[in-house]
């Protein structure tokens, strides 16, 4: 079983991301499982999501502990959250920060990887500079950096999510960042 | 068609596929996805439902007291502090033998404060004369759900359909949907019989002396009884159409168990992985779920536990100075009975507390020492 966390501020949609990736890795054909932060969300508070992927049925009903797998929405959460909580050595770390992966101090045991997320979502319209909308963007750097869903179907649930994203801005944002992250 | 959906959001489809004609609720968390989503599809034109916004929870029982005995398909849905407040017409509902449907989100009772879950809320309504299955994964949400608006409106008498805070309520998964043709052959509209109509008045509830009340309990409580072969028809009428059949007690890998969980809930889902790991390590364990709290499948419990070495209960409750009730419920159907094993009691998980695969096959294992103590409270902090 492939155990996945993302970690973002309340209003980030960090809960929505998780949907959608567990959505479009379901339509992959394997079984999924979502879930937020069990408990109260406020904005601007750190919170986190999680995501169960297995090619069995998915039996487990607890929170997750030991993931795999992390992504972090904000870059100022490394520093107010121990992002690598729990993670599996040799864990992938996938952080939206315009900082190299050796800069954000998060040790020798895991694979690091940054993305400038919120530049490229600022440039696809999806908010500001001060208020950028990156989850989508960061769920298509996501998906290149682990493998573990392919970006036509990344885009697929992208835009079954935001019905009122006429201009599907979410859904080229997700693959913009996906054509231009490192491959892991 | 499979679609991933929380549970809180599976709760709602159904009522909409299941053709709810009057829906009233009220909000409260975890339940409050049910209410935004039933009310959008109102909105939406998608579910062909009356919406009736109230004050409070009690009012909307009574809303779905007085549409169910004008004859429709009444539902709604609630947690915790607003099942307390609609107690006493939560009695009135049964008593009245109105078939009303309810998703009931367990959460635990405050003070604290708290939104996580437990069973105490939805327990505390045992005596109500509503009928209860709890809920071990979406899936079975949304067809709890289904089965229950077509038995309570056989057996004439409500049905609670419950399930854990955020461990299902916030937890998307897939559900297979059933296509709606493939729905309503299954659930036709309600026949009522003795319906509020002002063009014939009757009087509905009126005071009742000695002479009659009893034998009008004795009605309900055998009507109770027959729900479990209404249960057991339905289920298998539902099997035929979906290939998911659901049993009231349902067993996994209990043919040579000589150690049985007893669990309920989403509890029940995760037990499964517990029972292949310790059969995986050479141990005889098997797990059995309750599914119907109410009617309590006796004669099923009796069949699948007599005769085994032990019976460890995992309860996610606990009647206070007694034992976890559903523990209560498993001694009282085995007493007496030749080949009775130990039943041992374990408390766990109040308020939220995570049951992980690694504390069931702890307590499975606290269960099989030659000492264990027949009511434990399982991981308490010192």
């Amino acid at each position: 079983m492939i155990e996945i966390r993302f970690h973002g501020r309340g209003g980030q949609g960090a809960a929505v991301a998780s949907s959608i990736i567990a959505d479009a890795i379901f339509s992959e054909g394997r079984d999924v499982q979502s879930f937020p932060m069990f408990g109260v969300e406020r904005r601007g508070a750190p919170v986190a999501a999680f995501i169960r992927v297995d090619d069995k049925p998915i039996r487990v009903r607890c929170e997750l502990e030991d993931p795999q797998y992390v992504m972090v929405l904000d870059p100022t959460l490394v520093e107010a959250v121990d992002v690598t909580a729990g993670v599996q050595a040799d864990g992938v770390i996938v952080v939206n920060s315009p900082l190299e992966a050796g800069e954000l101090g998060l040790g020798e045991d895991f694979r690091v990887y940054t993305f400038d997320g919120t530049t490229l979502s600022v440039e696809h319209g999806l908010g500001t500079r001060t208020a950028p909308i990156v989850n989508t963007t960061m769920l298509g750097v996501f998906a290149k950096i682990t493998g573990l869903l392919g970006i036509d179907a990344l885009e697929a649930s992208v835009k079954k999510y935001f019905p009122r994203d006429r201009d599907g801005k979410n859904a080229k944002a997700a693959r913009a960042a996906y054509e231009a992250a490192g491959s892991g | 068609m499979k679609q991933v959906v929380t549970g809180n959001h599976t709760v709602a489809h159904a009522a909409r596929v299941g053709r709810a004609q009057v829906v009233s609720a009220y909000p409260i968390t975890p339940q409050t996805q049910v209410v935004e989503k039933i009310s959008e599809f109102v909105a939406d034109g998608i579910m062909d439902a009356k919406f009736i916004k109230v004050e409070s929870e009690h009012s909307a029982m009574v809303a779905c007291i007085g549409a169910s005995a004008a004859g429709v398909r009444t539902f709604t849905a609630t947690s915790a502090q607003g099942l307390a407040l609609m107690h006493e017409v939560l009695h009135w509902a049964a008593n009245a033998r109105l078939p009303v449907v309810l998703a009931n989100i367990n959460r635990a009772m405050g003070p604290p404060w708290t939104i996580w879950t437990d069973q105490i809320d939805s327990l505390s309504e045992r005596d109500t004369g509503w009928m209860q299955f709890y809920a071990e994964s979406n899936q079975d949400i949304f067809d709890g759900i289904l089965i229950s608006f077509k038995v309570a409106e056989q057996v004439l008498l409500p049905a609670m359909v419950i399930l854990e805070a955020f461990f299902l309520s916030h937890t998307a998964e897939p559900v297979d949907f059933p296509e709606q043709e493939e729905v309503d052959r299954f659930l036709p509209p309600r026949v009522a019989t003795h319906t509020v109509d002002p063009e014939h008045p009757a009087a509905f509830g009126g005071l009742t002396g000695p002479d009659h009340y009893y034998e009008l309990k004795y009605m309900e409580h055998n009507a109770m009884l027959e729900a479990e072969e209404v249960i057991k028809r339905v289920t298998q009428e539902y099997g035929d159409l979906t290939g998911r059949y659901y049993k009231m007690a349902d067993p996994y890998r209990c043919e040579d168990a000589e150690t049985v969980l007893l669990v309920s809930g989403g509890v029940a889902s995760t037990a499964k992985d517990a029972v292949d790991e310790a059969r995986a390590a050479g141990k005889k364990l098997g797990s059995l779920k309750i599914w119907a709290f109410r009617p309590f499948p006796r004669e099923d419990v009796r069949e699948l536990l007599l005769g085994r070495k032990r019976v460890a209960v995992v309860d996610r409750n606990i009647s206070f100075g007694q034992e976890g009730i559903f523990c209560t419920e498993v001694k009282a159907s085995l007493y007496g009975r030749d080949g009775a094993p130990p039943v041992l009691g374990f408390v766990a998980g109040l308020g939220g507390r995570d049951i992980k695969v690694r504390d069931l096959l702890a307590i499975a294992e606290a269960a099989e020492k030659d000492d264990c103590p027949e009511f434990n409270w399982y991981g308490v902090k010192p």
